[in-house]
């Protein structure tokens, strides 16, 4: 809401506030201030000339020469290539060191080597248009007389002549506060804000006397009562459609609407004046001499008064004659009733209809209009009258018409009054305050609520105005939201910070960090193609999503249930970029559709990722085992088993496994599948991990038992043997722990050799076994007999024999 | 004898001073079982008994000061040796040290921790809540119903007519409220989405902090205390704050916070456009509908409720200009932080 300072003073006087002051204590009490601009900011040192003499160029055939009074005691000389221009002429001269619009400057110099002392001016060259400047020549210098200002005494400034001279203030109104979507409203705000007393005249209209009254021209009917509370209209005839009065345009051109005809001029002057949009139609439009607001007919066709046309259906609200809509309620006019230069008698709508219904339609329609916006948010039905007899008195002012006797009423939704206690004791306590009874009454009067008896009756147009809360705001904001005294909140005490599973988070990321992988976040949305580039078949049960109805776009349209793509495509946008050897990890969240839930799980995935420019080909895959090894290590998850997955298309089938504890799987890792590292852009073999962080957290150890340190020494037997590559080092650990016994404290692998001294098809493999018995040191016979229960073990079970 | 003990003892004396290697050499000569002074010593028996005494306290007077003498030396051998040795070693202490990499949490992550820490100091548990929410819980639970002016300005992505991604943290406050009786204190961090298209200052996710605090008494001086207490915390201890009315539904009375700019503590620079005041927070007491609503007396209790964007912040303290660094996930963007 733009409000020029000077259409506040109709109501209240704050004219001695330095500007900032008033914005910064506008905002203090509510009214939020943008920012603030002289109306006639963009241009300055433009006066009033009269054109003294022309005389052509010597120099120049397009030029001529002015001789211009500028209220100075000499003429200026100017040359200007306007045609429009004669002797005696008033005209507005940007004189030297004046400033245009667009930043232009105008300097006193010589054209074609005739000096100029300044410019003589279009409206365009200060910023106004033909709307404010009916009657002015199109192009060429506007001449003052043409546009009703031919009795300017030379030297004026323009600006004053122009009504130009006030600031404007930009307020942001929240959406709870369409009062002061209205110079009315922000002039109580105002006046409470400085308490200053505030003036708002009753609009004044004088009968006519000749007889005749509405009734003769017009019936109303409200056909659906729950979508418009109150209808209220008037007459005039006679009317003379012309430009309205300079300072009515400028009125309109400073709160930023564009000045039309006087009738449209008068309906947008009262909506800014008072917040009441107002609609005005041609009378010789109506079928019937009959309106009625009704619900449109389903596909009911509509062609606003942009020339747009509209199919309507039931959920919307018309304003009909007998046969056909002539407007869409408290949106737009309908083409069909327009006023245009032959109309000769207007009919006033000024009337109040169900906020949500007209934002609905105005959603529906793609119609934003500024009626629209002050009906979504709900207009208070009592307004409908002043604002009425308001828009009748300036058609009286401005003579632009006969106002026809009476008005019509209709008024089904008349709404009760709301009455609060004022509970001093629980405002106070609330907002931790000690303020008087009488201030709190002092202030609430002000703002136009009425006390009586200890029960605060609530203004019509504070319908968000409800309980105690709402009192207690209106009370502190004017009293001072920084005044009240800042304390501690006392009461029990609580066990403030992090739960048991988000300490584990941080735990494991610092871990995960100190690994030396840095953290990336990800969009929770992605496209479904994300899921084709990972290489998931279309029956992939993962592709089930849940899906945005509205999405920006397809990049952004469905919630993910693998977070592997946005690891890819952070690690292909580092790749990209030229980054070497990136570590990457994501704690992300998944949306998994729930088969008759409403809501979908969302566990938690921890996704690891990266590349290295310079690996050994298995070495990618060993370090990723790492990481998901030092990960469960960290959980405390003993006894994991790696299974490889042949299956996972996201992965390279021969290098990818899924971690295991029992049954339960805790994640899938591997080397990315040549084919989607090629999709992401890969030079190099990239590698991934996803690990269900939920399970992590619920298989974490979190009892530790202390179990005693060996009392004697340990006995080393070291076994060498080659066996088929098929055979998985894993089982073949297994077997060997299983066949030595309780007294095998360790198997460990120590060396893998494929070569041609073991043969196509074979691996050389070395494992240290390490023996140990907790009540004595075992003795070499011993441990020589475990070691060929070992071998015997691996001799059935694999055929293996010790390497000599 | 005493002649030869002393001759001895020269020759010992003066082979030490030589010496620069084999101490235990020198020593088995001259003290070891077969070395010379033992030899003199064997053969003291010969000696008559008034000599005895006499010669033995030579002998041993020999003896200590030659074993003193082989100490003093091989120390001295021993500590030339090492300081030839550390010579020898020296390195170029500029050589760059082996590459260890430290990696970094996310600077969001940083600041969420950061905020989660200061207000668990306060006695604030961390709550969470799903992302993808019915429109009760993002809506309705908080005095905002299907036909409320405010649901428009703020562009909403839907799922089904009533469930949503949500577009605040605030649904959390509600669950919370539904199944926790007062002292109520928690934040609520986490992802919140909203239909704007993404550019320096916008995107369709951000994150979120807001705070709850209900309980018997809890006043709006309260709430600005605790805000106050937060800004000092996170942005200096001659952080101010300033309270400015506003309008959320949730809320009411309703406020939106600024702190003194923590560049120019208030004198006007860039950062706060000249305006020496940064609003961080969206705040207010909790409206008696939000509580009734979960089934909590409003005669009884009151709480505030706060919230602030985390990528805001962010971007605020570290001077970063473009949203999107922070889900473009350069390393060498994440390595700054």
């Amino acid at each position: 809401m733009n409000l020029p300072m000077k259409w506040l003073a109709d109501f209240t006087d704050v004219s001695d506030i330095e500007i900032g002051t008033y914005c910064d204590q506008m905002t203090d009490t509510g009214s939020k201030v943008e920012g603030y601009s002289s109306e006639g900011s963009a241009f300055n040192s433009i006066v009033v000339g009269k054109i003294l003499s022309i005389t052509p160029h010597p120099n120049a055939d397009k030029l001529v020469i002015c001789s211009v009074d500028v209220g100075g005691e000499h003429p200026l000389q100017i040359v200007t290539g306007a045609k429009n221009v004669f002797e005696g002429a008033l005209v507005p001269v940007a004189l030297d060191g004046a400033q245009l619009p667009g930043d232009i400057k105008i300097k006193k110099g010589k054209l074609r080597g005739e000096v100029s002392e300044g410019m003589l001016c279009s409206f365009e060259e200060m910023g106004l248009t033909l709307h404010e400047m009916p009657g002015a020549a199109e192009d060429g210098i506007l001449i003052l007389g043409d546009v009703g200002l031919g009795d300017a005494l030379p030297g004026t400034d323009m600006k004053k002549l122009l009504t130009m001279d006030g600031n404007v203030v930009e307020f942001e109104i929240t959406p709870n506060r369409p009062d002061c979507l209205s110079v009315i409203g922000l002039a109580r705000e105002s006046a409470v804000t400085f308490d200053r007393p505030l003036q708002i005249p009753t609009p004044q209209v004088r009968s006519l006397g000749d007889g005749d009254s509405i009734e003769k021209y017009l019936r109303v009917d409200i056909d659906c009562e729950e979508l418009c509370y109150r209808y209220s209209a008037a007459a005039v005839k006679n009317v003379k459609i012309q430009p309205s009065p300079l300072w009515l345009r400028m009125r309109l051109h400073a709160a930023g609407v564009r000045p039309i005809n006087n009738i449209v001029d008068i309906t947008n002057y009262v909506m800014l004046e008072y917040g009441q949009p107002m609609h005005a139609f041609d009378y010789a439009c109506l079928d019937g001499s009959h309106i009625i607001v009704r619900r449109a007919a389903a596909e009911e066709a509509y062609t606003s008064l942009d020339s747009k046309e509209h199919v309507l259906d039931e959920s919307m609200l018309v304003i009909s004659d007998e046969k056909k809509a002539v407007a869409l309620a408290g949106i737009m006019g309908g083409e069909n009733s327009e006023i245009t230069d032959d109309t000769k008698l207007v009919i006033f709508e000024s009337a109040s209809f169900k906020g949500s219904n007209v934002r609905i339609t105005s959603r529906k329609l793609g119609m934003r209009t500024e009626s629209s916006a002050r009906f979504e948010k709900g207009m208070d039905p009592e307004n409908t009258m002043p604002a009425l007899l308001r828009a009748l008195e300036l058609i009286q002012q401005l003579g632009a018409g006969e106002v026809v006797d009476g008005v019509i009423d209709v008024y089904p939704g008349k709404k009760q009054q709301t009455v609060i206690p004022l509970e001093t004791d629980r405002i106070n306590r609330f907002l931790g305050v000690q303020l008087e009874q009488a201030y709190m009454e002092q202030v609430l009067e002000r703002l136009g609520f009425v006390c009586r008896d200890g029960m605060i009756e609530v203004p019509s147009w504070r319908a968000d105005v409800e309980c105690m809360e709402d009192l207690a705001e209106e009370i502190v904001r004017i009293y001072g939201y920084n005044k009240i005294p800042s304390t501690e909140f006392k009461g029990p005490m609580t066990q403030g910070g992090r739960n048991k599973k988000q300490q584990f988070e941080v735990r494991i990321s610092d871990a995960l960090c100190d690994m030396g992988m840095d953290e990336i976040h990800t969009f929770s949305f992605i496209s479904p193609r994300h899921y084709d580039k990972i290489r998931m078949t279309a029956e992939d049960p993962r592709r089930k999503s849940v899906v945005i109805k509205n999405p920006l776009g397809e990049d952004t349209s469905v919630m993910r249930t693998t977070a592997l793509p946005s690891m890819l495509e952070a690690l292909a946008y580092n790749y990209s970029q030229k980054n070497q050897n990136v570590h990457l990890y994501e704690m992300a969240s998944l949306y998994l559709p729930m088969e008759g839930e409403q809501l979908p799980q969302e566990p938690k995935s921890l996704v690891l990722g990266f590349y290295e420019n310079s690996l050994d080909s298995t070495a990618g895959f060993y370090r990723l085992k790492g990481y998901v090894e030092a990960i469960l290590a960290l959980a405390g998850i003993a006894g994991a088993k790696y299974i490889s997955i042949e299956d996972n298309r996201a992965f390279h089938p021969g290098r990818c496994a899924a971690v295991m504890v029992g049954e339960i799987t805790l994640g899938v890792f591997g080397e990315v599948h040549p084919s989607v590292c090629e999709t992401y852009g890969f030079g190099v073999a990239a590698y991934g991990a996803e690990l269900d962080f939920d399970a992590l957290f619920q298989m974490r150890k979190t009892k530790f038992e202390y179990t005693s340190l060996p009392k004697y020494p340990a006995l080393e037997r070291d076994f060498s043997f080659v066996c088929s590559e098929a055979l998985a080092v894993g089982d073949i650990r297994d077997v060997m722990l299983r066949a030595g016994g309780k007294m095998v404290a360790d198997v460990s692998l120590f060396d893998v050799y494929r070569g041609p001294q073991v043969g196509e098809g074979k691996k050389s493999v070395s494992f240290a076994v390490l023996l140990r018995a907790s009540d004595r040191t075992l003795t070499d016979e011993e441990a020589d007999a475990i070691a060929d229960k070992i071998m015997k073990r691996l001799h059935d079970e694999y055929g293996i024999v010790l390497r000599a | 004898m005493k002649e030869t003990l002393q001759k001895i003892k020269e020759e010992a004396l003066a082979a030490l001073a030589a010496l620069d290697a084999d101490i235990e050499g020198l020593r088995i000569r001259y003290l070891g079982k077969k070395g010379e002074l033992t030899a003199v010593l064997r053969g003291m028996g010969k000696l008559s008994p008034e000599e005895r005494p006499i010669v033995g306290q030579i002998a041993n007077e020999v003896r200590a000061q030659i074993e003193e003498q082989l100490t003093k030396r091989a120390a001295e051998l021993k500590a030339s040796a090492m300081e030839g040795r550390l010579k020898k070693e020296k390195l170029d202490v500029s050589v760059p040290g082996e590459k260890i990499y430290m990696g970094h949490l996310h600077p969001l992550t940083k600041m969420r921790r950061e905020l989660e820490d200061i207000f668990s100091g306060m006695g604030f548990s961390i709550a969470e809540g799903p992302e993808v929410e019915t429109d009760y819980y993002n809506f309705q639970a908080l005095n905002t119903p299907a036909d409320h002016p405010a649901r428009d300005t703020q562009d909403t992505f839907y799922i089904t007519d009533n469930v949503l991604l949500r577009s605040q943290t605030s649904p959390v406050q509600v669950r919370t409220m539904e199944h926790m009786c007062p002292p109520i204190r928690i934040i609520s961090p986490g992802r919140v989405y909203r239909s704007d298209t993404m550019d320096a200052t916008h995107s369709p996710l951000f994150h979120q902090v807001e705070g709850l605090v209900v309980d018997e008494g809890i006043t709006m001086g309260d709430l600005k205390g605790t805000l106050e207490r937060f800004a000092q915390l996170m942005f200096g201890v001659d952080t101010r704050v300033r309270f400015r009315p506003h309008h959320f539904p949730f809320t009411e009375p309703s406020a939106e916070v600024d702190v003194s700019c923590f560049q120019c503590g208030g004198k006007g620079c860039r950062l706060c456009k000249g305006e020496g005041w940064i609003e961080i927070l969206g705040a207010g007491m909790v409206h008696p509908n939000v509580l009734r609503g979960c089934n909590i007396d409003p005669k009884k209790y009151s709480g505030f409720a706060f919230g602030m964007g985390v990528e805001r912040i962010f971007m605020l303290k570290h001077h970063v200009d473009d949203l999107r660094y922070l889900y473009e996930n350069d390393v060498r963007f994440l390595a700054q932080f």
